[in-house]
């Protein structure tokens, strides 16, 4: 494979250019293969199951299903739901976006972990957070005399906390490479501040902030734990309704149907993204993201930050300090009570193994998701700014789907698609790591992408035409400017690999369980010891998500050179 | 979408000619050390009790644990054509005929069976399943509030839809919730096929609340337990299990006289678990090594404090912590699994319309 000739810059979309078309599929060979194995061919054998009963297609299911009322019920809860979520998240987390990649104010690299922690937290945990804050006797009850656990506000509030972090990774990480000195010269040729913006900043920004507002929606679709918490018995998702009717009722025709309900919403979501972003994105000039922030000045950058830091104090900080507080609050009084019996397998060998064990076993397997899900993302995202043409397009949608799948059918998928050689995985330990990087790879495409595609063509080019090769013009060139993006996405492939949990818990190994599967299980038994346990373990996964976090960001976001 | 059915298409032609490379080698000739039992979560042993089972056998327990027990028993069935293991534990009366009918078992009578009461063994003509366990699910309540509000507690199912017991009660959804469908037979055992009905009528009218868990029922809104009384649950009724007190009890130093919390014991469904060897088990002579030790009185005395459930031989002594702060449910009811099964699907729609 050899790409030594320079890329013509595009002219005009004419004429087909074999040369960057072979190139981008060769890229995107080693993504398709990986999502063709692990998500398309387990989802696709599930679904099949469900819909081949008794030797025959029973296609007649997909009426009986869709005409249930329902049903449509559960899915215009579902997409109504996800869209006020997206939007709100947008609202409060657009701002935030802007003060970490622009401003300057002491702790906001251990701040930047912080947000990211709901990521990994166990829904059932910050649902619990979050009834006790929003509940009965809770602190908006004794503040203002609401209780919001039983309003859809509730579910709203908790996709805010646990999607806060990707606005700030997706948008923030692009944004704090645009260099200000455009919008600046923009104000020098008299436009004001505002226009500036809009007209400078604002169209640079848009892919980043449709991609974030895309992977929110995708999430906030296929929400669950939150759902179940604090929507009560009466809400459910499109996510929830697949659970129950494959884990719970068996009936599998049914959870066939919703699944790929689920599929072609997901899809057509995914089809109005990619042509609201077909506008080509334009090559921005990326700079040193530490060239670019500064302390705040002026009364209304000041308080805008003082305003975003209160949003964090109050949505984030709060429900988390909740928990950790819960940690501590043992029988007798403040102590470590909780946490010197995580240290003890003691006589109850619930685990075989004891907890903390988990939290070395939670780390290995999102370092070896981490590693699969930057190789696969990574390829993809090189071989979607080949600008291959329409194949590329439907490429970077597919790649998304497996946020929009329910993990439940994931789960089940493996089981029954990954028994039989060449893919007989079902007692491998690789089973988790791989189904943790398929939501991690489109992280990594989401985050890398703008990025890529924002930088100039004509550096490549210029580098070509001096006889680099192209993986010294990835080297000299790509690699600098990109290297930001590749410490967020990888930061964030691993807090989703830390706290993934659907699809863990059906594919745990029996003496590695991870430390969402064990806090599940401790939740599950009765007694003060059992939940303060809990309540410890998932003190701990923050600590640790924020931790590796500050360590996998800090040399990829150091200044180059 | 077209991309996806090609990537599909794709990933079958590839997982088909992989070189379907014929004798594996595992067919050899001999046996392998390792039984392999699938599970649900809850399952758990103490490391000595384990241990003694390799020493008496030579086998070493390998044990997959996959989500709950509605979820483990769907995936066995899923998966029998190619078991993930050779035995099967957890299956209970409720799940019963779904197991049985999918033929996940093959049949098999475990030594000391002879000392299981006949009451307990739902499959006694053919022995496809071993009863291991047994439990109660029950209402609960929080002692202090009823001794504060000087109110005797409910004791039985018509109790709780009395007026003194109005507002007080949590219960789960019985869509998403094992001991929730519980409490739901419980009522249908008690007040017949038709009677259930009214009675759930009556006991919404009485504001029960529903919440989708048993996490968020024990450990949010009751007020009886631990985390219920650190989240300021307001709830002093809720369905759980009989052995939730003496749970509720471990580790608290000093030792309380009584548990905080108590059973109503006229409100209990009897939930068994049963053990299986499995259809097409690698090695079905470990499994049934496995099974017979389930039976043994090392594992049947070690279970109540490692899962809190009943042990279904007789003699098995129970722990101090049982027999002090437990409750005897004399009268528990029940419902024959293939019943369970015939009914389940239109009473858990009828609860939803009428409760909902």
């Amino acid at each position: 494979m050899e790409l030594d000739r320079p890329v013509e810059p595009r002219a005009s979309g004419r004429g087909r250019r074999p040369r960057p078309l072979a190139a981008g599929l060769a890229l995107a060979a080693l993504p398709l293969a990986f999502f063709a194995a692990f998500f398309a061919y387990p989802v696709a054998s599930i679904v099949s199951r469900g819909l081949h009963q008794g030797g025959r297609w029973q296609f007649g299911r997909i009426g009986d299903v869709l005409g249930d009322g329902s049903v449509r019920h559960v899915l215009w809860f579902t997409c109504w739901q996800a869209a006020a979520s997206t939007a709100l998240t947008l609202a409060v987390a657009l701002p935030g976006a802007y003060a970490f990649a622009r401003l300057d104010f002491p702790g906001k690299r251990l701040l930047r972990a912080v947000v990211t922690v709901p990521f990994v937290l166990p829904t059932v945990v910050a649902g619990s957070a979050f009834l006790a804050l929003l509940g009965q006797g809770g602190f908006t009850d004794s503040l203002f005399g609401v209780r919001l656990d039983t309003s859809v506000w509730a579910i709203l509030i908790a996709h805010v906390f646990f999607n806060y972090a990707v606005v700030v990774r997706t948008v923030g990480g692009l944004w704090a490479q645009l260099d200000p000195r455009q919008e600046e010269a923009a104000r020098m040729l008299g436009a004001g501040r505002l226009a500036a913006w809009r007209r400078v900043t604002l169209p640079a920004l848009a892919p980043a902030v449709a991609s974030g507002a895309v992977m929110v929606f995708l999430f906030t679709f296929t929400s669950f734990g939150v759902i179940q918490i604090l929507g009560g018995p009466t809400r459910a998702t499109l996510e929830v309704e697949i659970y129950r009717q494959t884990a719970e009722i068996f009936d599998l025709p049914t959870a066939a149907v919703l699944t790929l309900l689920q599929l072609v919403a997901v899809v057509a979501i995914l089809a109005v993204h990619a042509s609201a972003t077909r506008r080509r994105e334009s090559a921005l000039r990326l700079v040193d993201p530490a060239g670019t922030a500064h302390r705040p000045r002026g009364a209304g950058e000041r308080t805008l930050l003082a305003a975003v830091l209160a949003s964090i104090a109050v949505l984030i900080l709060l429900p988390l300090g909740v928990l950790a507080a819960r940690s501590f609050d043992g029988p007798n009084g403040y102590g470590l009570t909780f946490y010197r019996a995580l240290g003890t397998t003691s006589a109850d060998g619930t685990f075989l193994v004891s907890p903390l064990h988990t939290v070395w076993n939670s780390v290995r397997y999102a370092a070896a998701a981490t590693v699969i899900a930057l190789v696969v993302g990574g390829l993809a995202a090189a071989a979607l700014t080949r600008r291959a043409g329409r194949l590329t397009r439907g490429f970077d949608g597919l790649l998304m789907l497996p946020l929009g799948t329910s993990a439940v059918t994931v789960g089940f998928g493996f089981l029954i698609a990954l028994d039989k050689p060449p893919l007989d995985l079902r007692d491998s330990w690789l089973l988790v790591p791989l189904a943790q990087a398929l939501v991690g790879a489109p992280f990594v495409v989401r985050v890398m992408l703008p990025v890529l595609r924002a930088v100039d063509e004509r550096l490549r080019e210029a580098a070509a035409m001096l006889g680099a090769s192209p993986a010294r013009v990835w080297r000299e060139v790509e690699l600098p400017l990109v290297r930001r993006a590749l410490g967020i996405a990888a930061g964030f492939a691993f807090a989703v690999s830390l706290g993934e949990f659907g699809a863990t818990v059906f594919i745990a190994r029996p003496d590695s369980p991870t430390l969402p599967v064990a806090v599940a299980r401790l939740l599950g038994r009765a007694g003060e010891m059992n939940y303060g346990q809990a309540m410890a373990l998932s003190t701990i996964l923050m600590v640790v998500c924020a931790a590796s976090l500050l360590i996998l960001e800090y040399p990829l976001s150091k200044r180059s050179r | 979408m077209g991309a996806l059915v090609l990537a599909t298409a794709g990933a079958t032609l590839l997982a088909g000619c992989g070189g379907s490379g014929s004798g594996s080698g595992s067919a050899s000739g001999t046996p392998s050390k390792t039984v392999t039992l699938v599970s649900h979560d809850s399952f758990a042993a103490s490391k000595s009790v384990m241990a003694q089972f390799t020493k008496e056998t030579g086998y070493t327990v390998k044990v997959l644990r996959g989500g709950d027990a509605g979820a483990a028993v769907n995936q066995a069935i899923l998966t029998k054509d190619h078991p993930r293991g050779d035995v099967f534990f957890g299956v209970d009366n409720t799940l019963l005929s779904r197991a049985l009918d999918n033929g996940l078992f093959d049949p098999y009578t475990a030594k000391g069976l002879d000392q299981v009461p006949s009451d307990v063994q739902l499959d006694a003509a053919q022995h496809r399943v071993t009863p291991i366990d047994s439990g109660d699910v029950c209402v609960n309540y929080d002692r202090a509030y009823f001794t504060s509000h000087h109110l005797a507690p409910p004791q039985t199912f018509a109790d709780l839809v009395k007026p003194q017991y109005k507002n007080l009660l949590v219960t789960e959804n019985v869509s998403t919730s094992s001991p929730g469908l519980a409490f739901l037979l419980g009522t249908a055992a008690t007040y017949g096929d038709d009677g259930w009905q009214a009675y759930w009528k009556k006991l919404k009218a009485n504001g029960v609340q529903v919440v989708d868990s048993w996490e968020q029922a024990y450990d949010s809104t009751f007020s009886g337990s631990a985390a219920g009384r650190k989240a300021k649950g307001d709830k002093p009724l809720v369905v759980s299990y009989a052995s939730s007190p003496p749970a509720e009890v471990v580790g608290v130093t000093p030792q309380p006289a009584q548990s905080p919390v108590g059973v109503a014991t006229g409100t209990c469904f009897r939930q068994i678990e049963f053990a299986g060897v499995l259809h097409g088990a690698k090695n079905p002579a470990g499994a049934k090594a496995f099974i017979d030790f389930m039976l043994s009185r090392t594992f049947q005395q070690d279970m109540p404090l490692q899962m809190y459930v009943d042990p279904v031989v007789k003699g098995a002594v129970e722990p101090e912590l049982f027999t002090k702060y437990g409750a005897k449910v004399p009268h528990p009811t029940t419902i024959a699994p293939d019943k369970i099964a015939a009914k389940r699907d239109d009473w858990v729609k009828s609860w939803n319309s009428i409760v909902l």
